[in-house]
């Protein structure tokens, strides 16, 4: 059997009971609140960048981007090693693994005579529809190539869905080309 | 034409005082709590609406600080659909809504809102009954609220609609009762003839001049401050603001009696009760706190020094005092949660109906013992003291077992729970 153990309630002082005093005591509070807030002196308002008025950052004119952490999932992209070979061998694991299946690619063969004909495969089309896509990372965790990495973006806005869908051009854009050791099961990376 | 000069005055005043003054006050004061919750928060609030220059090609918008916030929200309930759900009540569904703006508009009439300028007093109404016009409006603005409530055919509503009609009952009475030792130290119901007094004579909770300072006004001071109390908090509970907002708690009844309301019918509920906080704060200032008065005797230098424009300064002084309640209305409402509902009942019916009673009876033995020790009636003084002291105590023993009732009802119900269990 559980022991049962009754609560009681806290036995009110009589300054308590006459609730004046207690809200008296909370408008103080928040009049502190309201002060502080004023002068751009709120708690945390330094760490959180504020604007000057509470702990607010003004949105489109202020940007947390440089706060980012390493770790950000923002859009997912294609990237080129340093000698501007495409890394995407066009597996299509991540079209197969992407959840919301927003990932679209059409594989192509890497013609004779190109620089990169050993590599024998690399997209004719890769498409990802920003629309559907989740932000989940499990794109760049399954690609073997390392080709995919989820960027810092995250504005990502458009005015038609035929704009939302990034081209292959478009990933490349943001992905930019990745330089040194790129092994994404190292810490150091 | 002469004949019709005194009419076009009144139109004046009418459109002066209340479409070109309160009007931009309800709606300012929307925009002002936003903006100081946003602040208390620790947050920033509306601050971007102003003129959307970029859509004329210029680089850059004028934002005025969010000042032009109240009127997009103006055109965005013009704007929006006026939904009527078929199962409601049509007739007093569009009726509830006149009725909760429209009384609070009227009981503007009767407050002072200044002196007087060119000899015209600034005020719609001088009549000689204001504070009994002013709770005999307010409380009709109850129906729009039960109506909606009721009409609206909700449960959610309808509770709103109950729960406003019993809080209403309740606080009207303390209302009506913490007044009366105001009305009883002026001895006259003319609003405007009352704030000359305390421009004269001292604030009534702040009696420090002229003749504020006698031993009688001392010793009158400490049952007006109990009535500011008490009226301070009951036109709280009149508005329905936040500790006492239990009509439309968002939290218990959806979005209580206007849950089903869209649009500017919605609009309406909303500027009524903001008017409805208007004129209980304009009350608040005029009874108790020296409505347009300078006050510190100052006032017979404005009106020798500025002459006919006295009623300008005087309706600014108003509309200073006016904005700081408000602004503790709303400091008020973002820092006291919201009471249950048998605490509020308790609060009302246990507490003030008791204090507002013995408070009343203070006063008269206040303002009546100095001409009576003047004649030599010390022992009729003395019966009265102890009659006082002795109601008080009767008045408590009451609100005490009262108290103890309702508290081991509620204690038996909940033990009749567990057994049952």
């Amino acid at each position: 059997m559980a022991k049962v153990t009754k609560l009681q309630r806290p036995k009110l002082s009589k300054t308590d009971e006459l609730y004046l005093v207690g809200i008296f005591k909370g408008t103080l509070v928040t009049l502190k609140h309201a002060f502080k807030s004023v002068m751009g002196k709120s708690r945390g308002a330094d760490s959180l960048n504020s604007s000057g008025l509470g702990i607010t950052m003004q949105y489109p004119e202020e940007k947390w981007d440089d706060h980012l952490p390493e770790y950000y999932r923002g859009a997912p992209a294609l990237v080129t090693d340093e000698q501007d070979r495409e890394r995407c061998v066009s597996c299509q694991l991540c079209e197969f693994i992407c959840p919301p299946k927003a990932i679209k690619i059409v594989p192509g063969e890497i013609p004779e005579g190109d620089e990169w004909e050993k590599v024998e495969k690399r997209p004719q089309e890769f498409e990802i529809d920003m629309i559907r896509c989740i932000f989940c990372g499990l794109c760049e965790e399954v690609c073997p190539e390392q080709a995919i990495y989820l960027r810092k973006d995250y504005a990502i806005t458009g005015t038609s869905r035929e704009e939302m869908v990034h081209k292959k051009d478009r990933l490349y854009e943001i992905g930019g080309k990745r330089v040194g050791l790129v092994n994404k099961w190292n810490d150091l990376k | 034409m002469e004949a019709l000069i005194p009419y076009i005055i009144i139109l004046a005043k009418v459109i002066g005082l209340t479409f070109v003054l309160t009007l931009p006050i309800i709606a300012y004061s929307v925009y002002a709590e936003r903006r100081f919750a946003a602040i208390i928060q620790d947050r920033v609030g509306p601050n971007r609406t102003g003129i959307p220059l970029t859509i004329f090609g210029c680089k850059k918008d004028i934002s005025f600080f969010g000042l032009l916030q109240p009127l997009a929200d103006g055109l965005k309930f013009i704007l929006k659909e006026d939904f009527v759900p078929s199962h409601v009540n049509k007739f007093f569904f569009w009726l509830a809504p006149a009725l909760t703006m429209v009384p609070a508009l009227v009981t503007l009439s009767v407050v002072p809102f200044g002196s007087e300028l060119f000899g015209e007093k600034l005020v719609i109404a001088d009549v000689s009954v204001g504070p009994l016009l002013v709770f005999a409006i307010a409380s009709l603005s109850v129906y729009g609220i039960t109506f909606a409530g009721w009409a609206s055919n909700n449960k959610y509503s309808f509770f709103g609609g109950v729960r406003s009609c019993a809080q209403m009952i309740s606080y009207e009475i303390a209302l009506g009762l913490s007044v009366i030792p105001v009305l009883m130290h002026f001895g006259d119901l003319n609003l405007s003839n009352i704030v000359a007094d305390q421009a004269a004579n001292g604030w009534l909770i702040l009696p420090l001049w002229g003749e504020g300072l006698t031993t009688e006004r001392m010793l009158l001071w400490i049952p007006m401050i109990i009535s500011f109390f008490i009226f301070t908090i009951s036109i709280f509970a009149e508005t329905n603001r936040m500790p006492f907002d239990l009509p439309e708690c968002e939290t218990e009844l959806v979005g209580g009696y206007h849950t089903e309301y869209s649009s500017m019918k919605f609009a309406l509920f909303f500027l009524g009760e903001y008017a409805a906080m208007i004129v209980g704060s304009a009350l608040i200032v005029t009874l108790f706190l020296g409505g347009w008065s300078v006050g510190f005797g100052a006032d017979a230098w404005v009106v020798s020094t500025f002459g006919d424009w006295a009623g300008l300064i005087h309706l600014g002084v108003f509309l200073v005092k006016l904005v700081a309640f408000i602004l503790f209305f709303i400091l008020i409402r973002w820092t006291v949660p919201r009471f249950r509902y048998d605490q509020l009942m308790k609060l009302g019916w246990v507490v003030f109906f008791e204090v507002a009673l013995i408070n009343i009876l203070i006063t008269a033995v206040i303002m009546a013992a100095p001409p009576m020790l003047e004649r030599g009636e010390t022992g009729a003084v003395a019966a009265l003291i102890i009659g006082v002291v002795v109601f008080s105590a009767l008045m408590f023993y009451i609100a005490k077992s009262l108290d103890r009732m309702l508290s081991s009802d509620k204690s038996t119900t909940v033990a009749g729970a567990d057994t049952n269990s």
